[in-house]
């Protein structure tokens, strides 16, 4: 097993571009982690085009290239791939993509490759199969400032001539050497060719063999003089105290819990804040259209609907503020690391766990933060239990039901009382649901023959407001986009089936006499038509219940939370009510989730799934809680 | 901390410069001590899989060193072709090494 000195298996390629004359859109290749999406950002701008390709759950980019001032040009932002075999749906997307096989997708007629200099010659290795493509290609060598102060060097001039192509050093993140494809676009757009390869024509290894690959890099690498910069001796260090023994369990504990404590302690008056200020100028515009059905319909129905979601973005933002810091500084790979041993007993890997934790804010971030889980049946099973974790969504239901029904009695002194002890026990009955779910997936339809965790640990850095900025913006977009669509249309339809027949009240609306139909199917849950009513309108968002029941109960808006409490105390049971606070950590009232598990997974099927089981394991559930408290509590 | 101590003595490229003259036997990735270099000499995973770790470098010939283990013990971080890589017990155990058996650290 030792041919390492043997000739370098070869073959001859001819660079001339595939495509004579204009460009007019460029591919940005890189492998994961050389700061590819950085350098999209710079050259992109803020407006960018973010969507799924069809069929597959790899996100598209494109934008123009207004950073550099071209915006006749197209750029197109391709997955991270090592490689251009079909080893990964990334790599499959990007050689369609390349080929310009991808329906929707413009065929590239150029490529800028982005390499992390201070690990070049393993990242050539992605170069051997991008030359062989043909295309004109730029060279980036990213991350060159770093490699230069860390002690690093390479002649690039030499490595344009074992590459026939042009090589530039750029900085991304600071914006260094970004004329170079200016220079490089502006060349190629005329016809003749301008860079020859030393020998006139480059050689490449045997295309679809890493072995040979890694064999040419390494050679490259050394006959272009690269020197590795010195390691990062502070990434050393950080580790050894982030993943010491007893040091790394600890932080990543105080870690976890300071990310909670603010996203709740500041997300939460935010959310509540952004809550009444949307609330008022709902009211003042109302007031200016006067008072008919048109306000109705604009205020009660689509302003309030869509501000139910809007409330969210705040806690959103924030908390992907901090999944920015993790990641960008490089502490998500090692939280990751460290969670791994135990989020795999339940058949997840660690990767896993910064998302469910977001979970308990929104589901919807957390759905979306899944991404950096590049195993696909890992990923699914992660969405798919996500909403399980009780969102802050669920609490207005369960501090309603727990203040109308729990007496406030002492269990361990003052500080910890009944009602409390049933709150902690809701978060705990999610957070099961979601271990046995996830668990009875791994074992079922996301079944993997292996649990393969291949997990980088990039060096240390100190992230930059510029990108975590572009990050909150794409995020937000995300979100805002699914609440001026999916939300928008679903919020159109709930307030007709509310207000039809004309003048009818609540209850003798459409609505109203579904949720009187359904009152035999869920009489067994201890529930009456109003909650069943309420159960239909909150099919929007969990929180939408409360004021449903509010209007029904015909509560005065100013003391609404009182008398409605008074009021359900009178028309449900105990049982009735604790069935539905179960009801709720099981089901999956929310509109938003079902759209962005739409659009991660990219098909109907996993949402509708998921909204079967849920809905089903919650009617059994609060079936089950209702007749055990009715038969056997007093 | 003895090991902290071990790894600041390497450098980034350790792994290629590390004298491989001396005797060495076969054995598991997963095996290796801490600090130890052992050179790739077979992959034997699922093809996705392998697929992806040969392109990260894990190919035959290639140097791996064992850098540190996670607070549990699992996964273990090797650094292959200058960068960090963890990987679980049960990937470490389909990779097969050379181990030297006294890694000349100067």
């Amino acid at each position: 097993m030792s041919d390492c000195c043997g000739p370098i298996a070869t073959i001859d390629v001819p660079i001339e571009p595939r495509v004579a004359g204009r460009i007019r859109t460029v591919a940005l290749v890189g492998p994961p982690n050389s700061g590819k999406s950085t350098l999209f950002n710079r050259l992109t701008g803020l407006r960018q085009k973010v969507a799924n390709y069809p069929g597959v759950t790899v996100e598209q980019r494109m934008g123009r290239l207004n950073g550099i001032g071209r915006s006749d040009l197209i750029l197109i932002d391709l997955p991270g791939i090592y490689g251009l075999d079909s080893y990964s749906e990334d790599a499959r997307v990007a050689v369609e993509v390349l080929h310009g096989e991808m329906p929707g997708t413009p065929t590239p007629d150029a490529i800028l490759l982005v390499l992390d200099s201070l690990q070049l010659r393993r990242q050539l290795m992605l170069a051997a199969p991008v030359l062989a493509l043909g295309l004109p290609t730029l060279v980036l060598l990213n991350m060159s400032d770093l490699m230069e102060a860390r002690g690093g060097q390479v002649d690039t001039l030499a490595l344009a001539q074992e590459l026939g192509v042009p090589v530039a050093k750029i900085s991304a993140t600071r914006g260094v050497g970004l004329d170079a494809v200016t220079h490089f676009l502006n060349r190629k757009a005329e016809p003749e060719r301008s860079i020859a390869p030393a020998a006139g024509r480059i050689e490449l290894p045997v295309m679809g063999n890493p072995r040979s690959y890694r064999q040419w890099a390494h050679g490259v690498s050394s006959r272009t003089k690269y020197k590795a910069p010195i390691s990062n001796e502070w990434t050393k260090r950080i580790d050894g105290v982030l993943l010491h023994r007893i040091w790394g369990p600890l932080i990543f504990l105080v870690v976890v819990f300071a990310v909670f404590q603010v996203v709740f302690s500041i997300g939460q008056p935010l959310n509540d804040g952004l809550g009444d200020l949307l609330n008022a100028a709902g009211a003042k515009i109302g007031a200016l259209i006067g008072h008919n059905w048109l306000e109705s319909l604009l205020i009660d129905g689509v302003w309030r609907g869509v501000a139910s979601v809007l409330v969210f973005l705040p806690q959103i933002l924030l908390l992907f503020l901090f999944i920015g810091v993790l990641e960008d500084s490089g502490y998500l790979a090692r939280a990751a690391l460290i969670a791994d041993r135990v989020m795999r007993s339940i058949g997840l890997n660690g990767k896993a766990f910064i998302p469910l934790l977001s979970a308990y804010a929104c589901a919807v971030p957390a759905i979306m933060a899944t991404r950096t889980i590049e195993n696909k049946r890992d990923r699914f099973a992660t969405i798919l239990v996500a909403p399980f974790m009780t969102c802050s969504a669920r609490l207005p239901i369960y501090m309603l039901m727990i203040a109308a029904f729990i007496p406030n009695k002492p269990i361990l002194g003052d500080l910890f009382g009944l009602r409390a002890a049933v709150m902690l026990s809701l978060y705990v009955l999610g957070f099961v649901a979601a271990l046995g779910t996830a668990w009875l997936l791994k074992s079922s339809i996301l079944k993997a023959s292996s649990a393969p965790f291949i997990l980088e640990l990039p060096q240390y850095r100190f992230p930059t407001v510029r990108s975590l900025g572009l990050r909150l913006m794409d995020r937000g977009k995300v979100f805002l986009r699914q609440a001026g669509t999916v939300i928008l249309a679903v919020t159109i339809v709930l307030w007709i089936l509310s207000h039809i027949p004309f003048h009818a009240d609540l209850a003798g609306s459409l609505i109203g006499r579904l949720g009187q139909l359904i009152e035999p199917l869920i009489k067994p849950l201890g529930f009456n038509w109003k909650i069943g009513i309420g159960l239909l309108t909150s099919v929007m968002a969990r929180e939408v219940i409360v004021g449903t029941l509010g209007t029904l109960y015909g509560a005065d808006p100013a003391t609404q939370s009182l008398g409605l409490q008074a009021a359900l105390r009178h028309d449900l049971t105990l049982g009735g009510a604790m069935a539905l606070v179960v009801f709720f950590a099981f089901a999956m009232q929310c509109t938003s989730t079902i759209a962005i598990v739409r659009r991660e997974t990219n098909s109907w099927r996993w949402p509708a799934l998921q909204f079967v089981y849920m809905s089903v394991l919650a009617y059994v559930a609060a079936l089950v809680t209702n007749q055990v408290i009715v038969h056997f509590v007093r | 901390m003895v090991a902290i101590a071990l790894l600041s003595d390497f450098g980034a490229e350790v792994a290629d410069d590390f004298d491989l003259s001396g005797a060495w036997k076969l054995s598991l990735l997963s095996e290796l001590p801490i600090g130890t270099v052992g050179v790739v000499e077979s992959l034997d995973l699922p093809g996705e899989i392998q697929h992806h770790l040969m392109h990260m470098g894990f190919v035959p010939e290639a140097r791996v060193m064992v850098v540190r283990r996670a607070p549990a013990g699992d996964p273990t971080v090797y650094s292959i072709d200058g960068f960090e890589v963890a990987l679980r017990r049960d990937t470490a155990q389909a990779i097969r090494v050379r181990e030297y058996e006294t890694p000349n650290t100067r």
